[in-house]
């Protein structure tokens, strides 16, 4: 069936380009250029590569020819690059302005680390060449290995889970496959607090666990009761998010570890929040049995619109055993990467990828960490949580924190103070766009009603930080002195107004197809 | 330290608004046994030219694949990129921004992973494809519980001539969901029988074309035994290009379709980070039950088209543990990486690329056959063979390699134990010159001596 037999047809809702402006004859506005799709523009005729004519040989491919028109659109270069130049332009960046993201820790990714992982000696070398000839390249993730391990004081790493949930996905199944070397065929259930990523559960229930939830206290932490009293045969272990993603440290960790351990349980810490306490704490020391480790987050490998990740994660002796494949170790002046079950020392769980991970990323989080060495490191957790208090101290006052005290890297605010201003958490947030910055993280986590998470992270300025405490200052006086419509019209001055989330989720159109006919369903 | 904009008096400055006496005071939760005396155990901190130095002397003890002759494939192919997909995708704006979740601000990845889906849809064959998964075998778990949901059934039979990686990558995620893997033995050169192995409890099948071994198939008799009992057919490729010349595998029949797309744009990396592509048919049931992210057309509030992520309660964020996978973070840079050369390319260049790479392996398949003792045992292929060797595979490569030829891969590498130790496996790409093939045949008549 085709797609445009089920949603509506994918085309221009004007006579000249899409998503282009009416009151212009070229549907651009100044600097905001009007830019359709490639569909829409290229033709199947024209490349922008030159490549030399093929000898016109006879196929060996066995009769498998592909005949009919793919219907892939070409572009000559100079196309090319206006079209995605235009494109980038419509995008919001750390390279443009604070990202105040929290939980995602938008920090500066430095140009160092780009030109680093582009020698060819790292970006141009194939994950199956012999290993004698890529001796370099091992050397670099047994060295990225072991920073990893000595800020966790942790004993052991897998460094081929390719994101974050990839690295719980590899810290759960270590855990299911301990368990089940252990016999304990009855333990299933895993203790996930409220606040937690949405990925943890997601994650648990891959493993074949089910989830139970732990409320939060009145401080935003574990409420140590509830936990207690959930403990049990059937608990597998808990995933915990320290600090929390209320920004908060969980001041009982060391309590909980030991609980869970008591219980037979294993204890899973998701690091996304790590950078908050890198070289300052090592959870190794608190107690954990596994965590994963954001590259993309704590060691600032660019986000790129959503990925690439990388979730290394790091197991406590207990969980070490069943770390899976592939993994590097030093014999001598030799890297060697053991990348079978048979040759492995321990019982691995499996194989969670092809290859060996995010050599990408490696690259890039070895560049970060060594340049800013164990001292750095440490300044850099303490100015990002110095700058989330910093946010938190000056719109306390205007805008209501969800919690007393002070918090680690972010700041988080409930909506409170936007009661009987009609204005919504979302406004708030989308009038920021107006004002030039990218909103908060929003409705999460769910603990705390329309919530608002700020993490400003280490690289703002303080000139940086006052801006934009101004900033948020003038927008919650406004909302308060009913300025309604500068919220709930917002954003006027992006790219795009709001978007209709709805209609594209009642009728999909998933991609474009050619407005003149249904050539897919024939296919 | 150079990436720290904070001096020493914003700091007092700062604490003295929060109204603390020091930092160490807003670390006061940690608890006692978890304090350090002073920083870990590490160096400390290092200038820009003291890193690029250190990075330089671990580069430099690795082969690249521009510097030798090259034919190593097997689930990662050396292309070339255009110069201009290197320099858009360090754009700030694409480089530095979060997934799109503020469609306002973020038009310029969205419109791109629109452009990126319906690419994937039309080279696959299909009709819709996704935001990207990590890689290939990621992609290819994922569809496996994926077919599991739609078809209520916890079987999967996987072809042994699947990439061991992905097969390994799906056993391992199939383990806890209690979906039961059923796995062939690997038939170079052939296709393994896979059709009795469906029986009627079966929710997929899954089949590489070209194989690992390099064998091009026709998917058309194994979809429809599979679809005759109930079962899916999910179709993966290692090598992307190979789109530009074979059939594709919707038109043949497959009702998801998972591959690698690292050949475009995306660079060999020493295995990551790459792209997984996936796409499968326009049925509500499978588009409720795929994973990742989609992005969809919509309009804003002035009635002009834009895009937003869409379809969102299958996913983690909303769904949690009733989500159709925890994936959250994907590969959005490298999935532009491939929007961009694909773009560049067209259908046209995609074609001419294609040919250029089928005619290598096939120059690179009569010069292996001609020499004493070799023979090459994939009679229909796309741009990577297998040949049998009189010594084995593994040695011969290592022989290569110190004749600075990098030769390709040991089918032993991936199978061990097998009994394929004489079986090596060659890809020929647009990048190989005929020197290159000169080289592959001279040092190698040498090795096998």
């Amino acid at each position: 069936m085709a797609m445009n037999t089920q949603g509506r047809p994918s085309r221009p809702l004007h006579a000249h380009d899409a998503g282009a402006y009416t009151d212009t004859f070229s549907g651009s506005r100044g600097l905001d250029q009007a830019e359709p799709l490639i569909f829409e523009r290229g033709r199947v005729d024209v490349t922008g590569v030159d490549l030399p004519e093929p000898s016109g040989a006879p196929l060996r491919v066995g009769g498998l020819e592909r005949k009919a028109e793919i219907g892939l659109p070409g572009l000559a270069e100079p196309e090319t690059m206006r079209h995605y130049v235009r494109l980038s332009r419509k995008n919001y960046a750390i390279d443009l302005g604070l990202y105040p993201l929290g939980s995602c820790t938008m920090k500066h990714n430095p140009r160092l680390n780009e030109k680093l992982a582009r020698l060819p000696g790292f970006s141009d070398v194939h994950p199956l060449q012999p290993q004698s000839t890529v001796q370099g390249a091992l050397k670099l993730i047994g060295e990225l290995a072991h920073w990893l391990m000595v800020l966790t004081n942790t004993p052991c790493v897998a460094m081929s889970p390719k994101a974050g949930a990839h690295g719980e996905l590899c810290g759960m199944m270590a855990i299911r496959a301990a368990l089940d070397a252990r016999g304990e065929t009855g333990r299933r259930r895993v203790l996930v607090p409220e606040s937690a990523h949405g990925t943890n559960p997601a994650t648990a229930v891959q493993c074949g666990f089910y989830c139970d939830e732990i409320p939060a206290d009145a401080t935003g932490r574990v409420d140590m009761e509830a936990f207690k009293a959930k403990l049990g045969p059937d608990v597998a272990g808990i995933m915990l998010t320290n600090p929390n993603t209320c920004g908060l440290f969980e001041r009982d960790i060391k309590e909980i570890a030991d609980l869970i351990h008591e219980a037979g349980g294993y204890f899973y810490c998701d690091g996304a929040n790590f950078n908050a306490i890198v070289g300052r704490v090592r959870p190794g020391d608190l107690g954990i049995d596994a965590m994963h480790i954001n590259l993309h987050k704590t060691f600032s490998t660019p986000h790129g619109g959503g990925g690439p990740g990388s979730g290394p994660t790091v197991f406590s002796q207990a969980l070490a055993p069943y770390a899976p494949v592939p993994y590097v170790v030093r014999e001598g002046e030799t890297w060697r990467m053991v990348e079978h079950e048979h040759e492995a020392e321990g019982e691995p769980f499996g194989r969670m990828v092809a290859f060996h991970g995010q050599m990408g990323m490696f690259t890039r989080a070895l560049s970060y960490m060594m340049s800013h060495g164990s001292d750095g490191l440490k300044q850099a957790a303490e100015d990002a949580v110095l700058n989330a208090n910093y946010v938190l101290a000056r719109l306390r006052h205007v805008m209501t924190a969800a919690f007393d005290g002070t918090c680690m890297h972010e700041a988080l605010f409930d909506d409170r103070f936007l009661k009987g201003t009609g204005v919504s958490t979302l406004d708030f947030a989308k009038a920021m766009i107006d004002e030039g910055y990218h909103p908060m993280t929003m409705y999460f986590p769910l603990v705390v009603h329309g919530a608002m998470l700020i993490e400003p992270t280490e690289t703002e300025s303080k000139a940086s930080l006052d801006r934009f405490c101004d900033t948020l200052e003038g927008l919650a006086l406004a909302a308060q002195n009913g300025e309604t419509e500068r919220f709930t019209a917002a954003p006027r001055h992006a790219p795009a107004k709001r978007l209709d989330e709805t209609r594209a989720a009642r009728s999909p159109v998933l991609r474009w197809t050619p407005p003149q006919d249904q050539p897919q369903a024939a296919e | 330290m150079r990436y720290l904009p904070l001096t020493p008096e914003d700091r007092s400055e700062m604490l003295e608004t929060i109204g603390v006496s020091s930092v160490d005071a807003l670390f006061a939760d940690v608890p006692d046994a978890a304090r350090l005396d002073g920083p870990v155990d590490l160096p400390r901190r290092a200038t820009e030219l003291e890193v690029e130095r250190a990075f330089a002397a671990m580069a430099g003890r690795n082969l690249t694949a521009s510097s030798a002759p090259f034919f190593v494939g097997a689930g990662a192919y050396k292309h070339h990129v255009p110069a201009s997909v290197d320099h858009l995708i360090q754009r700030s704006e694409f480089l530095t921004s979060y997934t799109p979740y503020q469609p306002e601000i973020s038009q310029g990845t969205l419109q791109t992973l629109f452009e990126f889906q319906t690419q994937v849809a039309l080279l696959t064959g299909t009709d819709v494809a996704n935001a990207s998964m990590y890689d290939g075998s990621t992609a290819c778990a994922e569809a496996v519980l994926m077919a599991a949901r739609i078809t209520k059934r916890q079987r999967a039979v996987l072809s042994g001539n699947l990439h061991p990686h992905y097969a390994e990558a799906t056993r391992t995620l199939a383990k806890y969901m209690d979906i039961d893997i059923h796995a062939a033995a690997p038939v170079p050169g052939g296709l393994d029988a896979l059709a009795d192995a469906i029986t009627g409890d079966v929710a997929c099948v899954v089949v590489q074309n070209p194989d690992v071994f390099g064998q091009v198939h026709d998917l058309r008799p194994l979809a429809e035994a599979a679809h005759a009992k109930g079962a899916l057919l999910i179709a993966v490729f290692t090598e992307v290009v190979s789109l530009g010349l074979i059939e594709s595998p919707g038109a043949m029949g497959a009702d998801i379709v998972v591959g690698e797309g690292q050949s475009l744009g995306v660079g060999l990396q020493f295995g990551g980070p790459y792209v997984g592509l996936f796409a499968c048919r326009n049925d509500r049931n499978f588009i409720r039950n795929m994973p990742g992210r989609l992005a969809g057309e919509t309009v804003d509030a002035d009635g002009r088209r834009g895009y937003v992520l869409t379809l969102s309660t299958r996913e983690q964020h909303i769904r949690r543990d009733k989500a159709t996978s925890n994936i959250c973070t994907n590969s959005g840079l490298m999935a532009l990486a491939f929007t961009i050369h694909m773009t560049l390319l067209g259908e046209a260049g995609l074609r001419t690329l294609a040919r250029l790479n089928h005619e290598r392996a096939c120059e690179m398949a009569d010069r292996l056959a001609a020499l004493p003792g070799v023979e090459v045992i994939t009679s229909a292929f796309f741009n990577e063979i297998t040949v049998r060797l009189p010594k084995p595979a593994a040695d011969v490569v290592e022989a290569m390699a110190a004749r600075g030829v990098l030769a390709g891969v040991p089918a032993s590498r991936l199978y061990p134990g097998a009994g394929l130790d004489d079986l090596l496996i060659l890809a020929a790409t647009e990048t190989n010159t005929e020197t290159d093939l000169d080289a592959l045949e001279t040092r190698l008549k040498e090795v096998l001596g």
